[in-house]
């Protein structure tokens, strides 16, 4: 009930900006809602305006004056992407609500209200959908955001289908469309229409694209099994490009009248919409390899990286379009070529904010979209009613999706591998859903040329309802009625991808043997130039040495056993970390739910000189360290206090916050105080070893190790020296092996390298070490092991020694040990680690924060 | 059809060989062909020698043990109806025979081949050293030998149940289950 009250207020406001918005400018006084501040303008206005216009001469310097049409256009359009996002977020504050109809089908309703609303008070429909509107400002983004995010692999291996759906599924489509319609035109169905057959054909050719924008919106919400979903979206997304082009061959062949068409111009037509889509995907391709190829370079100046790809990327649609080529597919290649290239060259963040920002614009022009075809359909002057020719064509265009999509999968099927099946193919007919390109190219149409020009537009407005809406609705629980496969929501595991890894290869071996080529051995072959030229070109050096796949997949799975290690570690309460907590809360914090997407915030530069390969190499302490001084500060528990407190005083996490506000409007501004920065990372680090480890035993440790200073003098070295000792440290010392799976060992192995450590773990366990005044002064001004290692290999890789190998078992061991939870084996190895660990220990184990580490 | 069944009565065997492995007649005489092509001596038989001369085969990083494959144990050669069973593990499998037992036959099949690759001292497990060597062979230039170590580490401890440090078949195909071994194991020419 409450909810509803919500709503009520949200479209009583939003009504209200309509009204404001609909040129209804004399807002009543006595209309008090929140939108009534201009009001005292609006007076001042008119006393203003009468005043200048009554003696054109400035008798005083205006304090405040009101100058709606100076701003008219840029206020309406802010205003209405306000109201469409207002509308947005009152539909999906109904979440119960959207689980049963889709968005988009809501989004067109709010339209309706919307246009109900102006025509209530203009009398006109004064907004509608212009086609300039639409293809140049709503839907370039829409598509680019979908080659961005395009899974590259599954579509290249369904190309093949995907290309019959798109080019002669949508020729069937329009084809028979227009056929049927003007037979039943002769027949006398439709009554009295002045429509020829090329007139039925462009007709047909305009509406039989399935949309993606509507394909998209509702499918992401069913979440289908992938190869389903990559066939009916990469179909909308190419067929849309075939079925302008198609348009514009029958627009032609319309203007040329039927008399003058022959052999010659058909077969003119047939080339063109060749040249034109391929054409199209050219240039986009080439603009995707311009905008790899800048990314490149943008070493030193990181922050318009972004830039590039939406100006490129949106250069490369209306290039094509200059041409006369197909836009649309332009935008779709501009997106596929360049996402792999640049999502390697690019700096973690400008990844993400490409990403998010794509989104932000399609899914915002998505809505505008949406809620403008509801409001188009509010005006009397486009509604021409004929039922015959209305009925008729949504029979058509299901009938014919049904037996175009069931007869192309049964010849695809004959070829295909992993046969489309039949539940698939129904659900991939159903998912015919129309949208904005048909209306947006009905609006196109030339009154003067086809003079049922309004019976189309109405026509496609129906269509697209009676899609989106009514097969919106009923997609989900088909969906769920016809059991359709649906995506497999696991994890990742290292071994699959590896497995997978070798699949391939093992295909393409199979497929020499055999002495048959097929698309595996293509594939193979593409790779092979691809790895050899083109990343050579468009990829910075350092961001192709690790971009290996099967290693990509390790790191992502190191980041989140580092997550889960953390959450598991907190929510037992057993890592000793109350002290520490704060720490471990921003852990949290920054690390979120999804690593790649929180990444950016933890891969800052520390410092200038290692720029270019601080992309690659994230380094989780700056922003960690701030939060935590920031909670330091205020979430301390009071008998904490002063120990803390203390600890601050001593090792100086001053001057932290001028750093932090320095406004640079082309930099991010990280924290450069790297000493200070690592001290404490360590420090936490280090502390959470060790409470970890003395819970585990539940005492405190049995024995003080011995310091020692030639290690740490090793340590402190920079860059590459400590590191090759360590190296051939670990190679001689095969027999460093815990072969168990135990937790504590990695650990205890890491723990020399913090030479200071072994001070305090003579004493208790129980005390906390990092609060400990006696630490080692020096650390903040040593490098530390980790650190060292990360400059010495600006690839940044993973852990390089043997204790480190142990990593990623820690937190599923964690888990599994979960209630009492040690099992007698892995205490029992514990202790036996423990023990020798005294002698001089093997490699200089790098400590876990390499963990986090390490490069994406 | 007759030239055909004529062709077919030079290949030894044809008709058990179709029997045994599901191929069709156009199927052996395709591979019988490609035998031939491949065995330059004329004797019969393949030597690795023979696979070797596949220039794709040998930029293949798992060029090597695929070619291994093919040689049953402590024999040098390979015939032709065990170069066509070996073929035959790339065999789609059937959608209208799929039967419940059949499907999960012909996946255990592909699974033991796929981890025969691995295991090249047959010992029935897929020891640290084994995997390292794939990912070796197969990722060696980007990363680092210790980046492998510890990628392989990972790898085995995601599989291994029994914590023995290695991975036995059953937990090998336990790692796999979610993968559909059908689709990434079929060859599209063997259909």
């Amino acid at each position: 009930m409450q909810r509803c009250g919500h709503v009520h207020l949200w479209l009583l406001g939003l009504v209200s900006l309509i009204f404001l918005i609909s040129g209804v400018t004399k807002v009543n006084g006595d209309v008090a809602h929140q939108e009534s501040h201009p009001k005292p303008q609006s007076e001042l206005k008119s006393n203003q305006t009468e005043h200048v216009h009554g003696s054109s001469v400035i008798t005083g310097i205006p304090v405040v004056t009101f100058k709606w049409h100076h701003v008219e256009t840029p206020y309406l359009i802010a205003l209405w992407i306000l109201v469409a996002g207002l509308g947005k977020l009152v539909i999906e504050a109904n979440h119960h609500v959207t689980s049963v109809i889709p968005e988009s089908a809501l989004l067109i309703c709010f339209g309706f209200i919307l246009g109900g609303i102006i025509w209530g008070a203009d009398g006109v429909q004064t907004f509608t959908l212009t086609p300039t509107v639409f293809f140049f400002y709503l839907l370039p983004q829409i598509i680019l955001d979908a080659g961005y995010s395009m899974p590259n692999k599954l579509f290249f291996s369904n190309m093949g289908a995907i290309l019959i759906y798109a080019v002669i599924g949508t020729c069937w489509n329009a084809a028979s469309l227009g056929l049927s319609l003007w037979g039943c035109h002769m027949g006398g169905a439709m009554g009295d229409l002045d429509i020829g057959l090329l007139q039925y054909l462009l007709f047909g050719s305009l509406i039989a694209a399935v949309d993606p924008v509507a394909v998209i919106a509702v499918f992401e919400q069913v979440h289908v099994n992938e190869v389903l979903f990559i066939l009916v979206f990469g179909e909308s997304l190419l067929n849309d490009g075939v079925t302008v082009v198609l348009f514009n061959v029958f627009d032609a062949f319309v203007s040329l009248g039927g008399s003058q068409i022959d052999a010659v111009e058909i077969i003119k037509g047939i080339i063109s919409f060749f040249v034109v889509a391929f054409g199209g995907s050219l240039v986009g391709f080439v603009f995707g390899l311009l905008i790899s190829f800048l990314t490149r370079g943008t070493k030193n100046i990181q922050i318009i990286e972004p830039g590039f790809v939406f100006v490129l990327g949106y250069l490369s649609y209306l290039t094509a379009e200059m041409l006369s080529l197909s836009a649309i597919l332009s935008i779709v290649f501009c997106g596929m070529c360049c996402q792999k290239y640049i999502n390697s060259n690019m700096d973690e963040r400008s990844v993400t904010t490409v990403r998010y920002v794509m989104k932000v614009l399609a899914n915002g022009s998505e809505t505008i979209i949406f809620v403008f075809l509801g409001i188009s359909a509010i005006d009397k002057t486009i509604w021409v009613w004929n039922t015959g020719f209305i009925l008729l064509t949504l029979l058509f265009i299901f009938i014919y999706r049904f037996i175009g999509v069931f007869f192309l999968t049964w010849i695809l099927n004959k070829y295909r591998l992993v046969r489309v099946e039949f539940i698939d193919q129904l659900i991939m007919s159903y998912g015919g859903l129309r949208g904005a390109v048909a209306y947006g190219l009905a609006t196109m149409l030339d009154e003067n040329k086809i003079k049922e020009k309004n019976l189309m537009v109405c026509t496609s407005l129906i269509v697209v309802y009676f899609t989106v809406i009514l097969q919106g609705i009923t997609m989900k629980p088909l969906v769920n009625w016809l059991k359709v496969k649906r995506a497999a929501v696991t994890d990742i595991t290292l071994i699959e991808k590896l497995q997978n890894k070798v699949f391939d290869h093992m295909l393409v071996a199979i497929e020499d043997v055999s002495g048959q080529i097929g698309h595996n051995y293509m594939r193979d072959k593409w790779n092979h130039f691809e790895e050899k030229w083109m990343s050579r070109i468009l990829m910075k050096p350092s961001a192709r040495k690790s971009r290996d796949y099967v290693f990509n997949v390790f790191h992502k799975l190191n980041l989140k056993d580092a997550m889960s290690y953390v959450a598991e570690g907190e929510r037992r309460g057993s890592l000793e970390f109350i002290r520490n907590e704060t720490a471990i809360i921003n852990f949290n914090k920054k690390f979120g739910d999804d690593c790649s997407d929180v990444m950016p915030d933890i891969m800052a530069d520390t410092s200038d000189d290692q720029g270019g390969m601080s992309s690659m190499r994230g380094d989780p302490v700056p922003s960690i360290s701030l939060e935590m001084h920031e909670q330091t500060m205020n979430g301390m528990r009071e008998s904490e206090d002063i120990n803390t407190h203390h600890l601050l005083q001593q090792h100086l996490y001053k001057g932290r916050k001028q750093h932090r506000h320095r406004y640079s409007r082309s930099h991010f501004d990280t924290n450069k105080d790297e000493n200070e920065v690592q001290e404490i990372f360590q420090r936490t680090m280090r502390s959470r070893l060790e409470s970890f480890k003395s819970t585990k035993m539940g005492v405190a440790p049995p024995k003080a190790i011995t310091k020692h200073p030639k290690k740490d003098h090793q340590q402190k070295m920079p860059n590459g020296k400590s590191m090759d000792k360590s190296k051939t440290n670990y190679s001689g010392d095969e027999d460093f092996e815990f072969s168990e799976g135990d937790n504590a060992s990695g650990y205890e192995a890491s723990g020399h390298s913090f030479p200071m450590r072994l001070t305090y773990r003579a004493g208790a366990g129980i005390e906390n070490p990092a609060f400990m005044p006696d630490l080692d002064p020096m650390a903040p001004v040593q490098i530390p092991p980790w650190r060292a290692e990360a400059e010495r290999d600006s690839s940044m890789v993973a852990p390089s020694q043997r204790a480190q190998v142990r990593l990623p078992r820690r937190p599923s061991d964690l888990c599994r040990l979960a209630p009492l939870s040690i099992n007698t084996r892995s205490d029992n190895s514990f202790l036996e680690a423990d023990v020798p660990l005294t002698p001089p220990p093997p490699p200089t184990p790098t400590p876990p924060p390499n963990y986090f580490d390490g490069s994406i | 059809m007759g030239s055909s069944s004529s062709r077919m009565d030079h290949i030894p065997n044809a008709e058990q060989l179709m029997q045994e492995t599901g191929f069709s007649a156009a199927h052996i005489l395709r591979l019988y062909a490609r035998f031939e092509f491949l065995d330059k001596d004329e004797r019969g038989e393949l030597r690795p020698e023979d696979f070797g001369a596949l220039r794709g085969l040998a930029m293949n990083p798992i060029g090597d043990r695929i070619i291994g494959a093919f040689f049953s144990r402590g024999k040098e050669t390979v015939d032709f109806p065990s170069f066509v069973r070996v073929l035959a593990n790339f065999r789609p499998t059937e959608t209208n025979t799929i039967r419940d037992g059949g499907q999960s036959f012909s996946r255990t099949r592909k699974l033991k081949f796929a981890f025969k690759l691995y295991d090249q001292d047959r010992d029935g497990k897929i020891s640290r050293e084994e995997l390292l060597q794939v990912l070796r062979s197969m990722l060696e230039q980007q990363v680092t030998e210790e980046q492998l170590q510890s990628i392989a580490e990972r790898a085995i401890q995601e599989a291994d149940l029994d914590q023995d440090d290695a991975i036995s078949f059953e937990e090998f195909k336990k790692s796999l289950e979610r993968v559909n071994i059908d689709e990434k194991m079929s060859s599209h020419f063997l259909r």
